[in-house]
């Protein structure tokens, strides 16, 4: 770690006047990614900014039934949230599938949001990274990329994104509450992340100089059908290679709406609306899931080493819809997919 | 070694070192006033500073657990949280939790169950059983298990720390 300044900010307002008077300072919350980051100098910050004091930690009822969280509710306050347990279980589910319990009671919301990829090769500060160190190549492109994106890369970068909550917030089509120097802005979930292109270094649409201050879900959280489905290495406790978001609005068996989104397979929570329309006014039967599944995965490009990832995602897909539609969600604490 | 390899490293540090911060926290119950560079871990300003070896460095990178204590009543890996950001907190560390000179339930259960082999994981495994004591949701052994996920024994105690839990949760 290089040395770097400490200050505390007491307001919003004064945590973006730091932030925007030092272009060598980052805001530190929970600090689970970024002190490791440090620890390893892929993040070098001249200064720290801790907005953890801020007065951002209350989970409320809006006013158009929906829910707005907190940038600083810790991930286990908000998996364990009744409301969020009862209406948005999903949210809930994907929470716990991801980190460990010391990490979910370190990480806020907004900080799991601007985690950053997991990409062996953006840890190692010996190999060349576009998005640790823009123009440097990608060694993962014909390196090892087991855990790398399947859609949306690059000829720049293959990392993939690597939260869990984010892919139920992009199947729940949150939207994220910034403030900055301008003023306050709202940016819908599918906009927040974005897609490498030739400036893989970039991982938001976030200005440099704007504060996550809440997230808002709309009213409908899809409670009664819904799966989070997580594919990985091992059985806890790992990054995931596949996992699917799936909610299903029912109507009998015609399915009235329905979400989908991916993770662990692109450098943002993957949704595709042609998927999502097939799925729209259908029937909920495997051939229908399968029909989505190839939709969604229409653009899929493997890259060596995670080739398997798409016939795994074709697979999870189907299995998430199902368990969705039957109104069995995965457990996060059973690993048996049923 | 190669030689791009060390080039890519040298660059000068440009950052002044800045003032000691002080920051004022209690452990095991004892107030603690100190002034810390602001890099300083909690799991380093515990193992260093306060001389409290009991908490163990493992990775390093928030991966294995045995670093984790209490901090306000909830379990954390001290290792990726900077000291000087716990101001005001209660902290409670593995030499925290016997009372009176009486071993905690955890403590009793573990050697009751045999529940380590070399030992150095188990100080994060007992703090991080009791966070899950305290968070009450973890009740069947599958969820105990995923709520244990976070603190790895590589000597793979696993069953024998599992049959320790469900005796210390049986008894409080």
């Amino acid at each position: 770690m290089i040395n770097f300044q400490y200050a505390k900010a007491n307001d919003v307002g004064e945590a973006v006047r730091l932030i925007a008077a030092d272009r060598g300072a980052k805001f530190i919350a929970g600090g689970t990614n970024l002190v490791d980051l440090m620890k390893d100098e892929v993040e070098r910050p001249t200064r720290l900014i801790d907005i953890s004091r801020l007065p951002l930690k209350r989970v409320e009822e809006t006013a158009a039934g929906g829910l707005r969280i907190g940038a600083l509710v810790p991930n286990s306050d908000l998996a364990w949230h009744p409301l969020v347990e009862r209406r948005y279980p999903l949210l809930a589910s994907a929470i716990l599938s991801g980190a460990s319990a010391q990490l979910r009671n370190m990480a806020s919301t907004g900080g799991n949001l601007l985690q950053r990829t997991r990409c062996h090769y953006f840890y190692d500060t010996a190999t060349p990274c576009n998005k640790r160190a823009p123009g440097s190549g990608c060694a993962a492109i014909g390196g090892l990329n087991r855990m790398h994106a399947i859609l949306g890369a690059s000829e720049a970068c293959i990392a993939t994104h690597p939260s869990d909550m984010c892919v139920a917030l992009a199947a729940l089509a949150a939207s994220v509450h910034v403030t900055g120097p301008a003023g306050e802005r709202t940016i819908a979930f599918a906009d927040f992340h974005r897609l490498p292109g030739d400036s893989p270094e970039r991982d938001t649409n976030l200005d440099l100089t704007e504060i996550v201050t809440a997230i808002e879900l709309p009213a409908e959280g899809f409670a009664s059908h819904y799966s989070y489905l997580k594919i990985r290495d091992r059985l806890s406790y790992a990054f995931a290679l596949v996992s699917v978001a799936a909610a299903l609005a029912l109507d009998g068996e015609t399915i009235q709406d329905a979400r989908l989104a991916l993770g662990g397979v692109a450098h943002k929570p993957w949704r595709d609306a042609d998927a999502e329309a097939a799925l729209r006014g259908a029937r909920a039967t495997t051939e229908t899931f399968t029909q989505a599944a190839e939709l969604i995965l229409r653009g899929a490009r493997g890259h060596g080493h995670n080739d398997f990832k798409i016939d795994l995602a074709r697979r999870a897909i189907v299995r998430a819809l199902t368990q969705a539609a039957r109104g069995t969600p995965q457990s996060q604490s059973d690993k048996r997919i049923q | 070694m190669t030689s791009t390899t060390v080039s890519a490293r040298t660059t000068p540090d440009p950052i002044p070192l800045p003032d000691a911060v002080p920051v004022r926290f209690t452990v095991n119950g004892k107030d603690v006033t100190l002034a810390l560079r602001p890099w300083t871990t909690l799991l380093d300003c515990l193992r260093d500073h306060l001389k409290l070896t009991g908490t163990k460095k493992g990775c390093d990178h928030g991966q294995c657990g045995a670093c984790t204590v209490m901090v306000d009543g909830r379990r954390i890996v001290s290792c990726l949280s900077l000291a000087v950001m716990n101001d005001g907190a209660q902290v409670t560390t593995i030499e925290g939790l016997a009372q009176n000179g009486e071993l905690h339930a955890l403590q009793q259960a573990f050697i009751d169950h045999d529940a380590f082999q070399c030992g150095y994981c188990t100080p994060g495994q007992i703090c991080s059983a009791a966070g899950l004591i305290a968070e009450g949701r973890a009740k069947t052994a599958d969820e105990i298990r995923e709520a244990m996920s976070g603190n790895i024994c590589r000597c793979a105690a696993y069953p024998n720390i599992l049959a320790a839990i469900q005796q210390a949760m049986g008894a409080s």
